[in-house]
């Protein structure tokens, strides 16, 4: 059972460490290791398990590692309570590796942040960044997210309409994000 | 050597405005952040520009630009290493250790709950449709803070082929988030040097 708790922390540790290009890259790295390569669980378990990561709160690469941390162990046998000590490893291990490297970066751009050097790298950086964060919100429009106007006419409107909202909330009348959150939600609830 | 002065002076400064904030207050406000946090790191762009920059005024608006180049560049969980960035900033270690664990308590919290009632969550109706309507509000969210971060980030007719080429390679080309931050990074440096020599 040690071995098994060491081959987690290693494993996610790994994870942690090499996993650039945000959550779903980190995903494809947790299937390699826990599906592929130790048998932890199947296909289909693994796949329930992004599925509800992707859909509760918090970033997928803590909630699949804490989630793959508790089935791993429960599946070889042992009780919940295990399991809740392999999520806590688990969950540790990955953010272990950034949290050491975050923090020399940000202790060093504390240091050389007017250094024109620095300055320079972030002249382009910045507008570049621009980019990134419309293309994370461009790659989400799609069907998984609004459905389409052939597979559910209905809820591809309200969905258009929920955006609409979301967007004339936040930018005109200055809505709190967690508050137009909440209540696309219950939208939710009332119409599909 | 002045330039050195400078940045000394203002990473003291940068402490002192921090001293104030309880870590108690920054791990709450990270694990309000984490809860609300649904569908990838960027979701948590549109919380924090709302909580930590305009409500607590803890990192500026161009702090969250650089921030996220950053964050996106190294490696590991966008979200958790914007969390553990804005923790060092305003308490030290012990301030990135309460950010941190307050970014990743609520997933741990919310799935254990989940792993161990799994079937009963899935099969229900009420919570797929609640989700259902959450995430084009989500995408809309993402989407919201690009112009503003395009004021912050100085996007003027002369630079806005970056982000528009960045757009371009990631939604067209599939090319990655972390390449595009890296040219980006070299680019920029090297056309530093280059127009510095010139005015040598």
């Amino acid at each position: 059972m040690l071995t098994l708790y060491l081959q987690l922390f290693w494993t996610f540790f790994k994870i942690g460490l090499f996993g650039f290009g945000g959550g779903y890259a980190m995903i494809s790295m947790i299937q390699g290791e826990v599906v592929t390569r130790y048998h932890w669980m199947n296909m289909g378990q693994f796949t329930d398990i992004v599925a509800i990561s992707q859909s509760t709160p918090g970033p997928i690469g803590i909630n699949s590692a804490t989630y793959v941390g508790y089935t791993s162990i429960v599946n070889a046998g042992h009780a919940a309570g295990w399991g809740v000590l392999g999520s806590a490893i688990a969950t540790l291990a990955v953010v272990l590796p950034s949290f050491v490297l975050m923090l020399l970066i940000s202790k060093f751009l504390m240091k050389y942040k007017n250094h024109p050097a620095v300055e320079d790298v972030f002249k382009t950086l910045r507008p570049a960044v621009v980019g990134l964060l419309a293309s994370a919100a461009i790659l989400l429009m799609n069907a998984e997210n609004f459905s389409t106007p052939t597979e559910c006419p209905w809820r591809f409107w309200i969905s258009i309409g929920l955006f609409l909202f979301a967007m004339i909330g936040q930018q005109i009348f200055k809505i709190g994000a967690i508050r137009i959150i909440i209540l696309s939600g219950i939208a939710g609830l009332l119409v599909f | 050597m002045i330039n050195q002065f400078r940045s000394y002076l203002s990473s003291i400064s940068l402490r002192k405005e921090g001293k104030g904030e309880g870590l108690i207050s920054l791990f709450l406000t990270f694990a309000y952040i984490g809860l609300f946090t649904i569908g990838g790191g960027y979701a948590m762009i549109p919380l924090i520009q709302q909580k930590v920059v305009e409500e607590k005024g803890w990192v500026t608006e161009e702090e969250l630009v650089d921030l996220m180049a950053v964050a996106q560049s190294c490696p590991g969980i966008f979200a958790v290493n914007i969390a553990i960035f804005i923790g060092y900033k305003l308490r030290g270690v012990p301030g990135a250790l309460a950010t941190t664990l307050a970014a990743i308590t609520p997933s741990f919290v919310i799935i254990l709950l989940i792993a161990l009632i799994f079937a009963a969550f899935r099969e229900n109706k009420y919570v797929e449709s609640f989700f259902l309507g959450l995430r084009p509000a989500v995408v809309a969210l993402i989407a919201a803070p690009t112009f503003k971060m395009a004021k912050t980030a100085k996007v003027n007719l002369r630079n806005i082929w970056i982000p528009i080429l960045a757009v371009l390679l990631i939604c067209i080309y599939g090319m990655s988030p972390i390449y595009v931050v890296l040219a980006a990074g070299v680019g920029g440096y090297v056309w530093g040097q280059w127009v510095n020599k010139e005015e040598d």
